[in-house]
């Protein structure tokens, strides 16, 4: 069946089912794409119009609501089943998402029950071959390479879109979006979330942060950290780590960045005691400046960073807390 | 409990990579390693089994040289083994892979299913889900602990605050992070023993699956270029350690980057 010309967007809200910056960077890219046509919205929430007026400014011109008070309680489940019903309502020629986890076991799901193409990590979009003339760029193996992907089939097609790859556009008076009541027949096996644990200095999240600070097994143990997160609050900047330093168990999983963590690409990555093994490498390597602070002047990271700073961590990073503490402002 | 762990055999992230003709990654050119992820599956994999008993058979879908993969798994105390081999699946999409991983599972007699998140190659993060929803299963995706108790399986899940607890029943699929556990190294008398495991080969034709509706011909998606990404930089290297924080917030506020 031949699609429409509408492109759907779907809502990332947070816990408290406010919208995440990313569904604003999907809607202003939507509108573009769409150049005049539909761009709809779903919204999975206790009450989604009361977005309508937001999400109209940067582009919804059809809000798919779909009221619950419990999407937030489930890993992917009943929103596979929404995301299944709004394509089935909008019929649309593409579906953008935000390329996180929920997304990807939404994906997952619809791609195999509906037989759809999927691309995900996508950062750009561009003209090309493609089913319906929209195709993707997409940075694969660590970054070391860029493939331009299209679709092969006439029907709706899902988009993971990396969160931080389109501009925002926001144009104040839009016309409201229609609002499009959805029944969701939900019959995806669910997963239930049972609780939910609020960790203390867990800031700000790694793959959204502008600047990353990185420790390594340089830090020598555990508490030592604490030199890399006064750094990172000065910056305001999230904490990264290695695998080397998770696996010493010094530091959870989610802050690894490399081969089997998070490939992130912050304007700054600022590695402090990491010698720059491959495997941290392919996680960190596209990041727009990079600087080093290590001692041992051999360590591989200085053959790709911007700037290599050889000597003691421990003398470099409380005085350089110091200093832009004071170039900030910053009393203490 | 037994326990079904999926893997997949992944060209080695540390070595050159090239393409061929059709923008397929040249294979033939590079080694073929465990999927790092799936160290850590099959680990959690072997660790379940230690503490509840039964069986962990491990699943692959590749070609025949991905045996040696396989033996690798089955040397650190792995069961025994399913290979779906057929030349027609080479260069299978999300979705024909997930028909296929499903079709095999439905053979096998299992509580649980384990996947590594993702994969260093495609890096999709998605056929859990997707094999999950073939089988008409709950997912539980992305653990960086897993528990299984009382006929429910219970994983950690980390969230941009902290981390979520969650839950489903027995069967169920899951997909782990390479943080849950440290992978065993084989010894050499699992090595050993390894070599007289058994090791079933499926074809598509066992599984009841068309070989039309799998493969290249059958992809969503299609790759139009492919390019390298000039990441070369000329480091500046500075060595006076005294000098070293006021030189970097000179250098960060010459960049704007602070």
């Amino acid at each position: 069946m031949a699609s429409n010309n509408e492109i759907l967007v779907v809502a990332e809200l947070t816990q408290e089912y406010q919208p995440k910056k990313v569904t604003f960077e999907l809607l202003s890219e939507a509108k573009r794409l769409a150049g005049g046509g539909t761009v709809g919205i779903l919204v999975l929430a206790p009450d989604p119009t009361s977005m309508a007026a937001k999400l109209a400014e940067y582009g919804a011109t059809k809000l798919y609501a779909a009221a619950g008070n419990d999407w937030a309680k489930e890993v992917a489940g009943s929103a596979t089943d929404a995301v299944e019903a709004a394509i089935k309502a909008a019929n649309p020629k593409l579906v953008l998402m935000a390329s996180g986890v929920n997304g990807r076991d939404v994906a997952g799901r619809l791609a195999a029950r509906l037989g759809l193409g999927v691309l995900w990590d996508a950062t750009a979009t561009a003209e090309g071959e493609s089913s319906n003339g929209i195709t993707f760029n997409v940075p694969i193996w660590g970054g070391t390479y860029t493939v331009n992907s299209g679709f092969t089939r006439d029907e709706a097609v899902l988009a993971l879109c990396k969160p931080g790859s389109f501009d925002l556009a926001r144009s104040e008076g839009a016309a409201p979006a229609e609002v499009v009541n959805l029944n969701v027949e939900r019959k995806t096996p669910s997963a239930l979330i049972v609780q939910s644990v609020q960790e203390e200095g867990v800031g700000v999240s790694l793959e959204e942060a502008s600047t990353v600070v990185s420790g390594g097994r340089g830090l020598g143990k555990p508490e030592n950290f604490a030199l890399v997160e006064d750094l990172a609050k000065v910056l305001g900047a999230a904490v990264g780590t290695t695998r080397a330093v998770v696996d010493e168990g010094w530091r959870p999983y989610n802050q690894q960045i490399g081969q089997t963590g998070k490939t992130i690409k912050p304007k700054l990555y600022l590695a402090v005691g990491i010698s720059g093994a491959i495997q941290h490498k392919v996680g960190m390597q596209t990041s727009e400046t990079i600087v080093a602070i290590n001692k041992d002047a051999d360590a591989p990271i200085f053959e790709f960073a911007d700037l290599g700073v050889v000597g003691d961590l421990f003398k470099i990073l409380p005085a350089l807390t110091e200093e832009l503490k004071r170039r900030k402002g910053i009393a203490g | 409990m037994n326990i079904v762990v999926c893997v997949k055999e992944t060209p080695d992230t540390t070595a050159e990579k090239k393409f061929t003709a059709d923008l397929r990654l040249d294979r033939s050119a590079v080694a073929g390693v465990i999927n790092p992820y799936d160290e850590y599956s099959v680990e959690e994999a072997l660790q379940q089994k230690e503490k509840l008993g039964g069986e962990v058979t491990v699943l692959t879908m590749g070609p025949s040289r991905a045996e040696e993969s396989i033996r690798k798994a089955l040397a650190v105390g792995a069961d025994r083994a399913v290979l779906v081999s057929d030349p027609a699946l080479a260069d299978s999409d999300l979705v024909a892979t997930a028909r296929v991983i499903a079709a095999a599972l439905k053979k096998m007699s299992f509580e649980l299913v384990i996947f590594g998140q993702t994969s260093t190659d495609s890096s999709g993060g998605m056929l859990a889900a997707a094999v999950a929803e073939l089988l008409g299963l709950p997912a539980l995706t992305v653990a960086n602990k897993l528990e299984v108790e009382a006929g429910k399986a219970r994983i950690q899940r980390s969230t941009d605050h902290g981390y979520d607890v969650v839950e489903a029943p027995l069967p169920c699929v899951v997909s782990v992070v390479s943080g849950i556990n440290l992978p065993r190294y084989p010894a050499l008398k699992g090595i050993m023993q390894a070599k007289k495991k058994e090791l079933l080969s499926y074809s598509l034709a066992d599984l009841g699956i068309d070989p039309a509706s799998v493969g290249s011909s059958s992809k969503g998606t299609k790759v139009n270029t492919a390019s390298r990404v000039s990441l070369s930089r000329t480091p500046e290297i500075f060595k006076d350690a005294e000098r070293a924080a006021v030189y970097i917030a000179d250098y960060l506020e010459r960049k704007k980057l602070i």
